[in-house]
C-alpha cells in the first residue's frame, strides 16, 4: 500500500495580520505552519498504514523553506517527502497548482505505484478546497471530499468504505483505490509523535525536485501563466452605517434592550400564562 | 533501541544554542530539545543583543541574522511622576561594522541562530518537554521526554532550561528561589511605522536606540524598566523583583500599565497598535544565587545556571558565553573520554575565570543594596528631579545661590549624615 | 475563444427531490448579471427524477433550463455529475457559471474547472459583473477574512464561481414566468462509475442547529476565557436560543465546529443575532450580516461589529450579560409564562 499525502505550507491566519493602509499581509508576526487540515491527512495516512502496512510518502510544493512542513509530516509518521520547488510554479492558482502537483505524483508512481493520495479539506490560507479535486482529475481518479471517516481499506478487492459529510448528515461510499480523499478535522485526533519520529524528521531532508525533474511538463501550464484566475483588486467591504448606540450605564443599558426586544412582537414573542 | 547522542542540550535559547552550535562545530553528534513551538517563542529578553559574544560564534553575523538596529544611543532616565532626569550616549561609530549592539526580536532571531547550529549538524526538536535527566550510579546519561518512546541517551547532558530550571533542581543542584533573586519581567511589542520611531527618537535611518528607565517606572520599587527602538516596533518592559511585587501587592501588567501611561513615556507610544504581550522570569539574584554547574555527565548554562548581571541588564550574551565555554569542555571530556563531574569541571574554571563570574562577582551585593534600601528609588530619584528642575528653572536666583539651596533640601529631609552613608553604600555596590 | 461564450447558468442542487435554496439564490444573483450582459438565464440540473422540478426553476427566474435525468445520477457522485456537466458546458458554451459554495457544488465545480481548463472562484460572496468588457467579479473574504479580493478570469470560459449560501436573495416565484426546458440524453452506464453510494444518513440535530435557528447567541474572544463563555451557553439557554461563536473561539475548543458563524463555517439569517464580545472581522460578518436584528455588546467602541450592528452596546459582556440574563429570567419567572419566537 503506498499512500501520498499532498500538504502545503501556510501563514497561521489565526496570528496573520493586514496592514490596513497596503492591505497586505503582515508577515512578520505570521509563523509557517503545516496546513491544519493536512496534518489530519497525514495522521489518517498512519491510522491506514497501522491496518494496511506499507509506505506513506508526502508530497508539497512551495518555496525551499516548505521542506519544514514534510519534516512536520515524518513526525506524525510519514516515511518520506518531496518538494517541488521552483519560480515557475510560483503564482500558481489552484488549477496550476493541481496540474504541477499532479505531475509529481506522476513522477513517484513511477517509482512505486500510488493506491491512495489524501489531501486536507483545504488550506487555511485559501479555503478553496479545489486543489484536491483537481489532482484527481489529473490522474483519472475519482475524488472523494469532504470525509470524516475511512470505514475499511481492502487493498486485495482495491476497495475503500468511507463516511462523507454532508450539508444535513453523512453518506456511506464505496470507491475503487487508487482514489483521492479530501478529509475534515474530524476524521481524527492529532497523535502526540513518539520521540523516535522526532528524532527521524529532524534528520530527514526531503527530496527537492525543480521543473525540469519532472516529466512531460506544458511549462505554459504552470505558476502565473498557467493560472486563469487573477486579484482584480483588493479591498475592505463597504462599511455599513450601524445602528443605534444604546448609551448610559450598564443597567440603563441592559433596560432599554429589554424595551427594545420586548418590543419587536414580529420577532420575539413573549406568552404570558395571563394573557 | 532509544538511540545515544554526544550531547543532549535541553532548551534553544541563547545559551543552549551556543553550546549546541559549537558542539556540533566540534563534530559532535549533538541533540538540541526545545519545548516551545520554535526556539524564540516562549523567550523574553529586553532585545538588546550585544556584539562580542555572538561574534566570536558567528563572525560578522550582522550580515545575515535578523537584527532590527543597530544601537548608537544609549539613554538612561531617571523618572520621577511628571519629571526625568537623562543622560546618555549617542555615537554614529557604533552605527559601523564592528557595530557595538543591537536590537532584536527573540522570535526571529531564536529561530536564525538554532538554524545555524542545525546548519553545523545538530538535530533540533521543537515542541518536546525534558521531564527528567535519567540518572544511573549517579551519573547523567540522558533525558526523559513527554513523548511516546521518549527516552533519549547522551555522554553529557547540558541543562539550559531556563531561570526556573526544574532539571537542576530535580539534580539538588539548585534550591527553589528566593523572591529577591527573580525579577518578574512584563513585555511588549508595539507596532509603530517606522517614519514615526525615527522622528520621535531623533534617528536616522536604520538607527537604534535604547532607554534603561530607573525611578517611577517601577513606581519606586527595585527593578527598572526599558523602552528599545525595533524596525517598525517599539520593545517596552519592565522588571521588579518578585519580593517588591509581593510587598507592594502589585501585578505585574499594572507595573507595564502605568508606565505605558507615564506622562513622559506616553508620547513615544502614542497610536501605537501592540502586537505581543510576553511575561518571563528573570534571575536576578546574581552572583550569590549561582548553582553548582557541573556534575557527572550535566552542565548547567545560561539563566539555568543564573548568569545574569542584573544591574547592567546583561543576560543573553552571558549566556551564549557559558553555553560556548561548555561546548569547549565537553570537547575536551570527549578526548580523555571522561564525562566525570571532575574532568568537566573544566568548564566551572572557565566560567569562574571569565568576565561573567567577575563581573557577577563585582556586582553581588548591588541588588541586595537597592532591595534592602529602597530609598535609592523611592527617595533619591524625585531628590534628584527636583533639584533638577530647581537649577535649570530661570526665576533670578544665582546658580550657586541654587547649589546651596538643593544641598539644603536634601540634607534636611535625609540628614546629612543618612546621605553620606547612602552615597557610600552605594558607590561599594556598583563601583 | 470568448466570443462563442454566452449565457449566465446555475448549476441547480437537488437533495431529497428539492431544489437547495443556495440554488434559488443563485437564480436571483444570476438574473442580475444575465440583464446587464443582456443574455439568457440557464439552470442547470442533474438527477433520477427531477424534471417536473424544472418549471420550480423558471418560476425562481431561469429562461431555460437543461435537465438531465438518468438513474446513475440518482446521488451525487463527482463522477457521474462532472461528466454531466462538462458534455453540457462543451455544448452549450456558457460565460459564466455559478455553483452554491455546499459540499456537493463544491466538489463538482473544482472538478469541472479542472476539466474545462478554467478559472474558479470559491466562497463567492460578492458578485457582479463589468458588461462592457463581460467579465465576472467574484469577491470572497481573504487572508483569513478580513479583507475583501475581487478574483477575475480574463482568459478562459466559462468564468466559475462557487457562492456562499444565503448571501444572494432569490427572486419571490412567479408561477406566470415561461421559459424552455430543454432534456439532455446522456451515455452513463453503472458499470463505469467507481464510487458508489451505499447510504445516506440524515442527522436531524445537525440541521436543526445554526442554519435553522431563530435566535442565536454568538460570543467571541472577548468573552476572556472559556469560563467567560459560559455566559453566552448561559443566555441561550434563558431564551432557548443556539449557540455559535467566531473561527477564534472554535480554534480555542471552546466550541465545536459546527457551531462556527462566518466565510469558514456556517451563515446564518436568524431573527435576532446577539453579537457579544466579537470584535466583527470581515470573515465572521460575511456568515451573519444579514441577520434581520442584530444586537452587538463589545469593549472597544471602535469595533468594526458596530456598524453591522442594529443596537449596540459599549461595554463590558462580562458585566451586562449577567443582568441580561436575569432579566430574561425574571420575565418569565414573574409573568408565569413561557417564550417563544414567530
Amino acid at each position: 500500500m503506498h499512500i501520498v499525502v499532498c500538504v502545503k505550507q501556510v501563514p497561521d491566519t489565526k496570528i496573520i495580520k493586514i496592514n490596513p493602509k497596503t492591505n497586505t499581509l503582515d508577515r512578520r508576526s505570521a509563523p509557517a505552519i503545516l496546513n491544519p487540515y493536512d496534518a489530519h491527512a497525514v495522521q489518517e495516512a498512519v491510522k491506514i498504514r497501522e491496518k494496511t502496512g506499507g509506505t506513506i510518502s508526502v508530497l508539497s510544493m512551495g518555496p525551499p523553506q516548505a521542506v519544514a512542513v514534510i519534516k512536520k509530516s515524518v513526525e506524525i509518521g510519514a516515511d518520506q517527502g518531496y518538494l517541488i520547488s521552483d519560480r515557475a510554479f510560483a503564482g500558481a492558482d489552484t488549477l496550476a497548482t493541481s496540474y504541477a502537483l499532479a505531475k509529481a505524483l506522476e513522477k513517484i508512481s513511477r517509482q512505486q505505484p500510488i493506491d491512495l493520495v489524501l489531501c486536507g479539506k483545504h488550506a487555511i490560507d485559501g479555503d478553496t478546497g479545489q486543489v484536491g479535486p483537481g489532482i484527481a482529475r489529473r490522474l483519472d481518479i475519482p475524488p472523494i471530499t469532504n470525509v470524516i471517516e475511512v470505514s475499511e481499506v481492502n487493498k486485495e478487492d482495491k476497495k475503500v468504505l468511507l463516511k462523507r459529510k454532508q450539508i444535513d448528515g453523512y453518506e456511506v461510499l464505496q470507491s475503487q483505490l487508487p482514489c483521492l480523499l479530501t478529509v475534515e478535522k474530524e476524521i481524527n485526533a492529532i497523535e502526540y509523535a513518539p520521540m523516535p519520529n522526532m528524532i527521524k524528521a529532524a534528520r530527514y531532508e526531503p527530496v527537492i525536485w525543480s521543473v525540469n525533474d519532472l516529466a512531460d511538463v506544458d511549462k505554459t501550464q504552470l505558476g502565473l501563466k498557467g493560472s486563469p484566475t487573477i486579484v482584480g483588486k483588493m479591498f475592505s467591504p463597504p462599511k455599513l452605517e450601524g445602528g443605534k448606540r444604546l448609551e448610559g450605564n450598564p443597567d440603563s443599558q441592559v433596560e432599554q434592550l429589554m424595551e427594545i426586544l420586548l418590543e419587536r412582537k414580529d420577532l420575539l414573542k413573549v406568552n404570558t400564562a395571563n394573557s | 533501541m532509544s538511540e545515544k547522542f554526544d550531547v543532549i542540550v535541553v532548551g534553544a535559547g541563547p545559551a543552549g544554542t551556543s553550546c549546541a552550535f559549537n558542539c556540533a562545530k566540534n563534530g559532535l553528534k549533538t541533540l538540541l530539545i526545545e519545548r516551545g513551538e520554535y526556539p524564540g517563542s516562549k523567550n523574553v529578553m529586553g532585545g538588546v543583543l550585544y556584539r562580542k559574544q555572538m561574534e566570536d560564534i558567528i563572525p560578522e553575523f550582522w550580515k545575515e541574522a535578523p537584527l532590527e538596529r543597530p544601537v548608537v544611543e544609549q539613554r538612561f532616565w531617571m523618572m520621577d511622576k511628571e519629571s526625568v532626569v537623562q543622560f546618555g550616549y549617542k555615537g554614529l561609530e557604533w552605527a559601523e561594522e564592528p557595530y557595538n549592539n543591537f536590537t532584536v526580536l527573540r522570535a526571529q532571531f531564536d529561530q536564525w541562530f538554532a538554524k545555524k547550529a542545525v546548519d553545523q549538524g545538530a538535530l533540533l526538536i521543537n515542541e518536546t518537554v525534558v521531564t527528567e535527566c535519567i540518572v544511573e550510579n549517579g551519573k547523567v546519561v540522558g533525558v526523559r521526554t513527554d513523548r511516546p518512546d521518549g527516552e533519549v541517551f547522551a555522554d553529557v547532558v547540558v541543562l539550559a532550561d531556563g531561570v526556573n530550571s526544574l532539571l537542576s533542581k530535580q539534580l539538588g543542584f539548585h534550591r527553589e528561589f528566593r523572591p529577591d533573586e527573580v525579577a518578574l519581567t512584563v513585555m511588549e511589542v508595539i507596532n509603530l511605522p517606522k517614519e514615526k520611531i525615527n522622528d520621535r527618537f531623533n534617528l536616522e535611518g536604520n538607527h537604534g536606540t535604547t532607554i534603561e528607565i530607573f525611578g517611577d517606572s517601577t513606581q519606586g520599587n527595585l527593578g527598572t524598566a526599558f523602552l528599545y527602538t525595533n524596525k517598525e516596533s517599539l520593545n517596552i518592559g519592565v522588571g521588579t523583583t518578585l519580593s517588591s511585587m509581593i510587598k507592594a501587592k502589585l501585578k505585574p501588567y499594572e507595573l507595564l500599565d502605568y508606565l505605558k501611561k507615564h506622562p513622559m513615556v506616553r508620547p513615544y507610544l502614542e497610536g501605537g497598535e501592540s502586537a505581543e504581550y510576553l511575561a518571563h522570569l528573570i534571575p536576578e539574584g546574581g552572583f550569590h544565587s549561582v548553582p553548582r554547574v557541573a556534575g557527572n555527565g550535566v552542565l548547567v548554562v545560561g539563566d539555568a545556571a543564573q548568569l545574569v548581571n542584573a544591574i547592567h541588564r546583561e543576560g543573553s550574551n552571558m549566556a551564549m558565553a557559558s553555553g560556548q565555554m561548555a561546548a569547549e569542555a565537553i570537547v575536551e571530556a570527549q578526548k580523555d573520554g571522561d564525562f566525570s563531574e571532575r574532568s568537566l569541571n573544566r568548564y566551572k574554571e572557565a566560567l569562574f575565570g571569565s568576565f561573567i563570574i567577575k563581573d557577577l562577582e563585582k556586582y553581588k551585593d548591588a541588588a541586595h543594596t537597592f532591595e534592602t534600601y529602597p530609598q535609592y528609588f523611592k527617595e533619591y530619584l524625585p531628590m534628584m528631579n527636583k533639584a533638577m528642575s530647581k537649577f535649570f528653572t530661570v526665576d533670578g536666583t544665582s546658580k550657586r545661590e541654587k547649589q546651596k539651596e538643593i544641598m539644603r533640601s536634601v540634607t534636611a529631609e535625609k540628614g546629612s549624615f543618612k546621605v553620606m552613608q547612602d552615597i557610600y553604600r552605594a558607590w561599594k555596590a556598583v563601583k | 475563444m470568448q466570443e462563442e461564450n454566452q449565457g449566465v447558468w446555475v448549476f441547480i442542487e437537488v437533495n431529497d427531490g428539492k431544489i437547495e435554496g443556495v440554488s434559488l439564490e443563485l437564480l436571483g444573483a444570476g438574473r442580475r448579471l444575465a440583464d446587464k450582459l443582456k443574455v439568457p438565464l440557464s439552470g442547470v440540473m442533474l438527477g433520477e427524477g427531477v424534471l417536473p422540478l424544472a418549471n420550480d426553476v423558471i418560476y425562481a427566474g431561469a429562461d431555460q433550463v437543461y435537465v438531465v435525468d438518468h438513474p446513475v445520477l440518482k446521488d451525487y457522485r463527482t463522477e457521474s455529475f462532472m461528466k454531466g456537466v462538462c458534455i453540457l458546458a462543451e455544448k452549450y458554451k456558457p460565460e459564466i457559471f455559478l455553483y452554491g459554495a455546499t459540499p456537493n457544488g463544491k466538489d463538482l465545480a473544482s472538478a469541472v474547472a479542472t476539466d474545462l481548463s478554467t478559472g474558479l472562484t470559491a466562497d463567492t460572496t460578492m458578485l457582479d459583473v463589468d458588461a462592457e468588457k463581460r467579465l465576472l467579479e467574484a469577491s470572497r473574504p481573504a487572508f483569513g477574512g478580513n479583507i475583501m479580493a475581487t478574483i477575475l478570469c480574463k482568459q478562459h470560459r466559462p468564468q466559475m464561481a462557487t457562492v456562499r449560501p444565503k448571501v444572494m436573495k432569490a427572486i419571490e416565484p412567479d408561477r406566470d414566468r415561461k421559459g424552455i426546458i430543454i432534456e439532455e440524453e446522456l451515455e452513463l452506464k453503472e458499470e463505469d462509475m467507481r464510487t458508489k453510494v451505499l447510504q445516506i444518513v440524515k442527522d436531524v440535530t445537525k440541521k436543526a442547529s445554526l442554519a435553522e435557528a431563530h435566535v442565536i447567541v454568538a460570543g467571541g474572544k472577548g468573552m476572556g476565557d472559556i469560563q467567560g463563555f459560559q455566559l453566552i451557553h448561559e443566555l441561550a439557554e434563558v431564551i432557548g436560543a443556539s449557540v455559535g461563536g467566531t473561527r477564534d473561539v472554535v480554534e480555542a475548543g471552546w466550541l465545536k465546529h459546527e457551531q462556527q458563524v462566518g466565510q469558514t463555517g456556517e451563515t446564518v439569517t436568524p431573527k435576532i443575532y446577539f453579537a457579544i464580545g466579537i470584535s466583527g472581522a470581515i470573515q465572521h460578518v460575511e456568515g451573519m450580516k444579514n441577520s434581520e436584528l442584530i444586537i452587538a455588546i463589545n469593549k472597544d467602541p471602535n469595533a468594526p461589529i458596530f456598524d453591522v450592528a442594529t443596537y449596540g452596546i459599549v461595554g463590558d459582556a462580562l458585566e451586562i450579560v449577567p443582568k441580561l440574563i436575569k432579566q430574561f429570567q425574571e420575565l418569565s419567572i414573574e409573568k408565569g409564562g413561557e417564550m417563544s419566537y414567530v
